[in-house]
């Protein structure tokens, strides 16, 4: 056998049972970037296919929540959302955590629903958790374009709008809401490939979950009403960066400097996670999905 | 020399005078792969808790040690099969390698470990070389995009970039004959044409490594000689390392050079393509099997009670030159009223096809079978003057052309006695072919 040793040339890759404890393999990514693209492409050509209005969908669904969250909860139970016009103020609200939602569920879906092609072909499996982020970055893309003509039109209109300097910042948040959504959506894929449990708890806990992220109240309104829950709040990183967008772009509530720390460490250390849960998975989980 | 042998014990001990010569461009070293059987529930829940109570103090993983060999046709008392046991092989540059069974004996597991799709349960499999594999034609295509539009896609899925495809789309588009389509949605191809512009674009990988499976069993005659041309140049001309895993014995016979047959799990012989084919055929112990086990039923309105031929439920059947005669009864349950009639095809050895049954055919129209039981009772009369030999037979329930319900998965055995000359001599089929002309 050890005559054998000199062919021990340098192999270009090697299956193993399990994958390196933590790996992004980023140059196998890059490899495939074309496929990212065209998956891209796929996602965002074919969703509206053999409808009459195609993209108008898209600015259909947060105009019309928007409409209906004023009516339901300012005109009717009387949340107060300052100088900021009310519709306004949901519209912005809604745009950032439809973004994060749309990443959080695609992504904990990936294994499932990716199944036929993941049980035939080999590529980098974090394309595809990496599609959803990418193509719904331009599906927000298209929603904040929506958000700027009615912002146009309030400030037209006479009311107190202005951005500030942190408004240049307004990216950053955006790609940590991604991030956030992609580093959950991970974890929970991992865990959907077997118990399905998990996809009916996201189900419903993501419709929750909007409710404790001050997306239809401003932060500082929890604080003063119901201290006592307000902690919820507090904790959850997502009410921080709804609230910061908030003030990015219309200039109200204020902006948690320690809130938003706290929330950085927290995505990352989430993200992290997810990394290391979805490596785990993908080698195996075509034997249990 | 000496590179044929019997692999007598689990650890594989290649004679590697010949191998050592080449370059080695992939080695399996030790592949298991180990697989639960039953659904997941409460039941998995506890031994995923307990797998990692188990890791969580550094210990093995306490159900790895149990498992049984993977055959099915055996009650198990384990809750843990072994697809595959320490698999050991190694495929040189330009080799063309088949890797025949029977079904069950690993070969799609094998197949799925080698094209990274699943991880082996322990072992490695080393590569020096790039990989494509074609598990499936058409993977990723999506029905709402032109044909142009899922060559890039499909192209780029199996490995391709956009550049790659590109330079080679005329030559795509051209191979799959199908230009004037080339801008349309593929939902609306004809599934012929799916299945074309699919495998074209396979057709054109360019990997040092290509892992082929049953790919080539789609589309009409003509496209899957022109799909086995395409795949000769592949190996031939252009020198690429082939693994081709196929239930087809000619195309295997065809393009392979060396072969592995598994059985059970385990590489049983590995060796020059003739010896393994004829092992493999020469292993064919299906005398306990019965037909039903063979069944593989397609639609759930059905079911199967029994399949008798000639009163007998064992799938070899003998038959002598004086009667020439399958009397082929087949029991079951239907929950709604279906039309469909019994079929049989006839194949030697090496899946050439022989003869065809189909009575529905011959009459335009399958009979209507109403809610509840059936019985179909067809006679098969050969002529007398069939040689001495054994050909395959496969059974179908079935409306032609709209859709299978029932088809054995594995061949029955038919031995003829053979048609006697005046001085008591036969013929045989595999010299003289099926029929002696009077």
């Amino acid at each position: 056998m050890n005559q054998r040793d000199k062919y021990e040339k340098d192999w270009l890759f090697e299956i193993t049972p399990k994958n390196k404890f933590f790996s992004l393999n980023l140059k196998e990514v890059w490899q495939y970037r074309d496929l990212l693209i065209l998956f891209v492409k796929r996602d965002i050509v074919t969703v509206y296919k053999q409808t009459v209005l195609g993209p108008l969908w898209y600015l259909i669904q947060p105009l019309f929540t928007s409409i209906t969250f004023t009516i339901v909860f300012n005109n009717l139970a009387g949340i107060s959302t300052g100088k900021v016009p009310s519709f306004l103020f949901n519209l912005a609200s809604i745009t950032v955590w439809n973004y994060f939602t749309a990443c959080f569920t695609g992504t904990s879906n990936t294994f499932v629903s990716n199944a036929g092609i993941f049980g035939k072909v080999y590529f980098p499996r974090i394309i595809a958790p990496l599609t959803t982020v990418i193509s719904n970055l331009l599906k927000f893309g298209i929603q904040l374009f929506v958000f700027f003509v009615f912002y146009v039109y309030f400030y037209w209109k006479g009311a107190p709008l202005s951005f500030n300097w942190t408004t240049l910042f307004f990216p950053f948040s955006i790609v940590l809401m991604g991030v956030l959504g992609l580093g959950l959506g991970m974890i929970i894929s991992s865990m959907v490939t077997k118990y399905r449990d998990f996809s009916y708890l996201i189900g419903f806990g993501v419709q929750l979950l909007m409710y404790v992220s001050a997306v239809i109240y401003p932060m500082a309104l929890i604080e003063e009403k119901i201290p006592e829950y307000a902690w919820i709040i507090q904790y959850n990183p997502l009410a921080y960066i709804i609230e910061t967008t908030r003030y990015m772009l219309l200039g109200v509530g204020e902006f948690p400097v320690g809130g938003m720390l706290y929330t950085l460490v927290l995505t990352f250390c989430i993200f992290i996670t997810g990394v290391l849960l979805f490596n785990r998975t993908e080698k195996n989980f075509i034997d249990t999905v | 020399m000496g590179k044929e042998k019997e692999i007598s014990s689990k650890q594989l001990t290649t004679d590697n005078s010949q191998l050592k010569m080449k370059d080695i461009i992939l080695k399996a070293e030790n592949i298991s792969k180990q697989y639960r059987l039953g659904q997941v529930g409460t039941g998995t829940l506890k031994h995923d808790l307990n797998r990692w109570w188990h890791a969580i103090r550094g210990k093995e993983d306490p159900y790895l040690k149990i498992g049984e060999t993977n055959d099915r046709s055996t009650k198990g008392e384990s809750d843990y099969v072994w697809a595959l046991q320490d698999i050991n092989f190694e495929i040189a540059k330009g080799e063309v390698v088949g890797i025949i069974g029977k079904n069950g004996a690993g070969k799609s597991t094998l197949l799925k470990i080698l094209s990274r799709v699943t991880a082996p349960t322990t072992g490695s499999v080393k590569f020096g070389g790039r990989v494509a594999s074609l598990l499936e034609v058409g993977t990723g295509f999506n029905g709402e995009m032109t044909g142009r539009e899922n060559i890039f896609l499909n192209g780029a899925i199996l490995g391709m970039t956009k550049k790659e495809i590109a330079s080679k789309l005329d030559e795509i588009i051209e191979f799959s004959g199908c230009e004037r389509y080339i801008d349309t949605p593929v939902k609306r191809y004809s599934s012929g044409m799916y299945v074309r512009l699919a495998f074209a674009v396979a057709a054109f990988l360019e990997p040092e490594i290509l892992i082929v499976d049953e790919v080539l069993a789609v589309g009409d005659a003509e496209f899957q000689k022109k799909a086995i041309g395409k795949m000769q140049d592949i190996s031939k001309g252009q020198g690429r390392t082939v693994l081709f895993v196929s239930h087809n014995m000619a195309a295997v016979k065809s393009l392979c050079t060396r072969g592995i047959v598994l059985e059970n799990g385990g590489v049983v012989f590995e060796g020059k393509i003739d010896s393994c084919l004829s092992r493999y055929i020469n292993d064919y112990d299906s005398k306990n099997a019965l037909i039903l086990d063979m069944c593989s039923i397609n639609n759930s309105n059905i079911q199967i009670k029994d399949i008798k031929i000639n009163n007998s439920n064992s799938c070899e059947i003998k038959l002598n030159a004086d009667s020439n005669l399958l009397f082929i009864q087949v029991t079951g349950f239907i929950r709604e009223e279906i039309s469909f009639d019994l079929e049989a095809r006839f194949f030697d050895k090496y899946d050439n096809p022989l003869a065809f049954y189909s009575p529905s055919h011959f009459s335009g129209m399958p009979p209507k079978y109403s809610k509840g039981s059936f019985l179909i009772e067809k006679k098969i009369q050969f002529p007398e003057n069939i040689n001495k030999g054994d050909v395959f037979m496969k059974i179908y329930l079935t409306h032609p052309g709209l859709e299978t319900f029932l088809e054995t998965k594995e061949n029955i055995l038919v031995s003829f006695d053979g048609f006697k000359m005046k001085n008591s001599w036969s013929f045989e089929i595999e010299k003289s072919g099926f029929m002696f002309l009077k």
